[in-house]
């Protein structure tokens, strides 16, 4: 081989070899072999974290519940937050609603194009992701305390709620395929868009006029009203005190002078607190009663000293005054539910609550809630 | 009809600035104690002696931090060490990352919006990155956390941290950008600032590893798995499906770092996914599990959140890309003009497709365009700082900016997204936005198209 070819030769294989180091296929190789890192996961691993259920219900666990079961869960775990029927929307979207017998039998809610509520049985199109969300993140506050048979009876319940199943259904692993067939917005997703890939195709071509373009004539269509001028709180302090530019004093009408320069007395803007973990809890200093209700979410459903889904801290205070026994009495209603002395909304079971903490919690309520 | 504020540094007549920029900085950083309370008082007096005196200047000598020797220079300072891990000024104060009032119900599944409008160049600062949780959020002992990959592998793994962090990293500076950034926006103007419509983009150095040196290590059937299932450790185990292209092209990443140190516990210490041009939510936090399967995975937030309801009642399914978008950060809603003349109009561009290539400016709401400066580097899927010169003559003017990338791509405006998509589909919202100014100074934010 003469001189020029080889030098041809050698070059030729470096270009191979960047070309593969340019659009890696697989894994970039280290230099030498990468031992000792990582290690093999045992069945029993794989089985505790590999949870999740796939539209062909891939993953889903044998096992059934009844429509009649899932009523006891739901009222006991559920309706404190989505409602007794899954229609409210107090603290998350509604779960039921807005699905009619005409969208179960074609597939397609119609209510979404015609400005529709947005339910989760509107929205949903596969059966298998209620399933796997209720099972891996549900009750709110303690995700993942629901057993298989909860899981598949709270199913059951919504499907009901949805009309989609009869009062008397077991759902199943068996008949699980055939209720999917019923789901009312089965057929109204798609994956004809260019949002999946970075080279997908745009589905909005915009051109980059340059001088004279039409606008419209440019008038203004939209614009916050004048009342809603200090719906977030006292712009100019949401902004650096020192910059090309000062914060609007939105607590005064469009117009008025710039505030910050010009009105000095007021106290420093208050700098939102930072969220307080469950973890937080664990610190050297014993966390207050109301710090405690705070990490524990409590404050969800009781408010201070107001009802919100339950009774305020402050109505429980004032009732159990007087009774000797208010701390225990308290503390077990904290971490074993209840239901009927406020109403019908169940207080639902905390069993991921650290006993220590439903007794300081009540020790605090017993006090006064102060 | 503009009013005369007081600038730093600027000497003007009393008695309209009788009260010093300085001075009223540190009364918001101090209160205003019996001290402070005797100058103002004295400052009265010295404004009125100044109107009785006509024209007479109160500052006729100069500036008063020029001619008075300030506290910081005649006096010993703090010793170094005095913050273990250092805290920015006392007069930063005001930026922070916020809710927006009435967004959610439950402060464990909401966000929190950062401060674009008081940031500079394109990193994001830890503590003001915003926030979005779908089940509260945790700081989460990493002696104690694990990841496992299964599924389409030869042998399912675990890992721990410190097995992932002995490996050989990659630095990379990405956005993340949640899919309902802008969000409030589509019908009508809903926010009042910057922070409210675009806080929910933040851009960081990430360092890591490859997710493909990972599921090669385990043994993955390249062949067969096409989809990767990402899940977090938290009480949500959130989940999303990612497009196996994006982990094969190796800039999906499993990160540890953010910015030089460990990732924020609120941005997913002590893992996350990092997903380059794809919606902030398949950057799974809290990673602990990664799957490969040959089929889409359908979880609840690809199924019944972050799905785009267009106007014919069908959901997008699987949208993920965050095409190329930007916002001019200065001058913005909630801002006020101090006076005329020179301004930089200033913003953020950004494409989950590529590279910004160009970003152009128009202060007259998109009739005349002239194309900004690009701040370097310009990384790939990652924010871009643009500047423009400006010259205000104290008319109403609307500004706006326009970024196109390196695929051709040209940010769209309002009229021409609501043609498509309409005013319903939540996620995705890359439309141009617009920004009045006011005679008087006022910036707010307006739709013009």
């Amino acid at each position: 081989m003469s001189r020029f070819l080889k030098v041809a030769a050698v070059a030729l294989g470096l270009a191979a070899a960047q070309f593969v180091a340019a659009q890696p296929t697989s894994a970039p190789k280290s230099a030498i072999p990468i031992t000792g890192l990582g290690r093999a996961a045992t069945a029993a691993e794989v089985k505790a974290w590999d949870i999740d259920v796939r539209p062909d219900f891939a993953g889903l666990p044998v096992g059934s519940g009844s429509v009649a079961k899932g009523q006891e869960v739901w009222d006991a775990k559920c309706a404190s937050c989505h409602g007794t029927f899954g229609e409210s929307n107090e603290v998350f979207a509604p779960i039921v609603g807005g699905t009619t017998a005409e969208d179960i039998a074609i597939g397609r809610v119609k209510g979404l194009s015609q400005g529709g509520t947005r339910t989760t049985l509107a929205k949903l199109s596969t059966l298998s992701t209620l399933w796997d969300y209720i099972n891996r993140a549900m009750p709110w506050t303690a995700p993942k305390t629901l057993s298989t048979e909860e899981v598949y009876a709270v199913t059951a319940y919504i499907l009901h709620l949805g009309e989609i199943v009869p009062a008397d259904f077991v759902l199943s692993d068996r008949n699980i395929r055939e209720v999917q067939k019923r789901m009312p917005n089965r057929d109204g997703m798609t994956d004809r868009h260019g949002l999946w890939r970075a080279d997908g195709a745009p589905d909005v071509r915009a051109v980059a006029c340059m001088s004279n373009c039409n606008t419209g004539a440019a008038k203004r269509s939209s614009e916050l009203p004048d009342f809603a001028r200090n719906s977030h709180g006292n712009l100019a302090d949401q902004i650096r005190p020192v910059g090309a530019v000062e914060g609007v004093d939105t607590t005064r009408p469009v117009g008025s002078a710039p505030g910050k320069a010009q009105a000095p007395a007021g106290p420093p803007s208050a700098a939102p607190q930072p969220q307080t973990a469950a973890s937080a809890s664990a610190v050297a200093a014993p966390p207050s009663g109301a710090a405690l209700a705070k990490a524990h979410n409590c404050l969800l459903c009781h408010g201070m000293t107001s009802q919100i889904v339950g009774p305020g801290f402050n109505d429980i205070a004032t009732k159990y005054k007087e009774r000797a026994d208010a701390q225990s009495y308290l503390a077990g209603k904290i971490l074993s539910g209840g239901s009927g002395v406020w109403g019908a909304v169940p207080m639902p079971a905390q069993p991921q609550l650290d006993p220590a903490h439903a007794k300081a919690l009540a020790a605090w309520l017993a006090a006064g809630a102060k | 009809m503009k009013l005369p504020v007081a600038l730093p540094g600027r000497l003007l007549r009393a008695p309209e600035n009788f009260v010093s920029r300085a001075f009223k900085l540190e009364v918001d950083a101090k209160g205003m104690g019996s001290e402070r309370r005797g100058f103002l008082q004295g400052s009265f007096a010295a404004a009125a002696a100044a109107v009785a005196g006509g024209a007479a200047f109160a500052q006729a000598r100069g500036d008063d931090a020029i001619l008075k020797p300030q506290p910081h220079a005649v006096a010993l300072g703090q010793p170094v060490a005095a913050t273990g891990y250092g805290l920015p000024s006392q007069y930063e104060r005001d930026l922070q990352r916020r809710e927006s009032p009435g967004l959610t119900r439950v402060r464990q599944a909401s966000v929190s919006f950062c401060p674009l409008q008081g940031l500079f160049g394109i990193i994001t600062p830890s503590g003001l990155h915003f926030e979005r949780h779908h089940q509260g959020w945790w700081d989460i002992d990493p002696s104690q956390h694990r990841l496992m990959l299964n599924g389409m592998v030869k042998t399912p793994m675990v890992f721990t941290v410190e097995e992932i962090m002995r490996l050989s990293p990659v630095t990379r500076t990405h956005f993340i950008e949640c899919g309902a950034n802008t969000a409030m926006e589509w019908g009508n103007v809903a926010v009042p600032t910057v922070q409210y419509t675009h806080g929910m983009v933040s851009c960081s150095e990430f360092t890591g590893v490859p997710l493909l040196t990972l599921l090669d290590m385990a043994g993955a059937d390249f062949k067969k798995g096409r989809f990767v299932l990402a899940e977090g450790a938290d009480g949500s185990s959130l989940t999303r499906t990612i497009p196996m292209e994006l982990v094969m092209s190796g800039e999906v990443l499993v990160a540890y770092g953010q910015n030089g140190e460990m990732l924020r516990p609120e941005n997913g210490y002590p893992l996350r996914l990092v997903v380059p041009g794809v919606q902030g939510v398949s950057w799974v936090k809290y990673l602990r599990r990664i799957e490969l399967g040959d089929q889409r995975f359908g979880t609840k937030d690809e199924s019944s959140h972050y799905v785009d309801l267009m106007p014919d009642g069908r959901h997008r399914q699987y949208s993920g890309i965050q095409e190329c978008k930007s916002v001019v950060t200065t001058p913005s809603g909630g801002q006020m003009l101090l006076d005329k003349g020179y301004y930089n109009i200033t913003g953020l561009a950004w494409s989950g497709r590529g590279k910004v290539k160009r970003v152009d400016v128009s202060v007259d709401g998109g009739r005349n365009w002239r194309s900004a400066g690009l701040e370097s580097p310009v990384h790939a899927k990652a924010l871009t700082r643009f500047n423009a010169d400006w010259s205000w003559d104290g008319k109403p003017a609307v500004i706006q900016s326009r970024a196109i990338d390196d695929t051709g791509y040209v940010q769209p405006n309002y009229k021409l997204l609501r043609e498509v998509r309409g005013t319903r589909s939540i996620y995705h919202n890359n439309a141009v936005q617009s920004w009045r100014v006011a005679e008087s100074g006022e910036v707010s934010n307006v739709q013009v198209s």
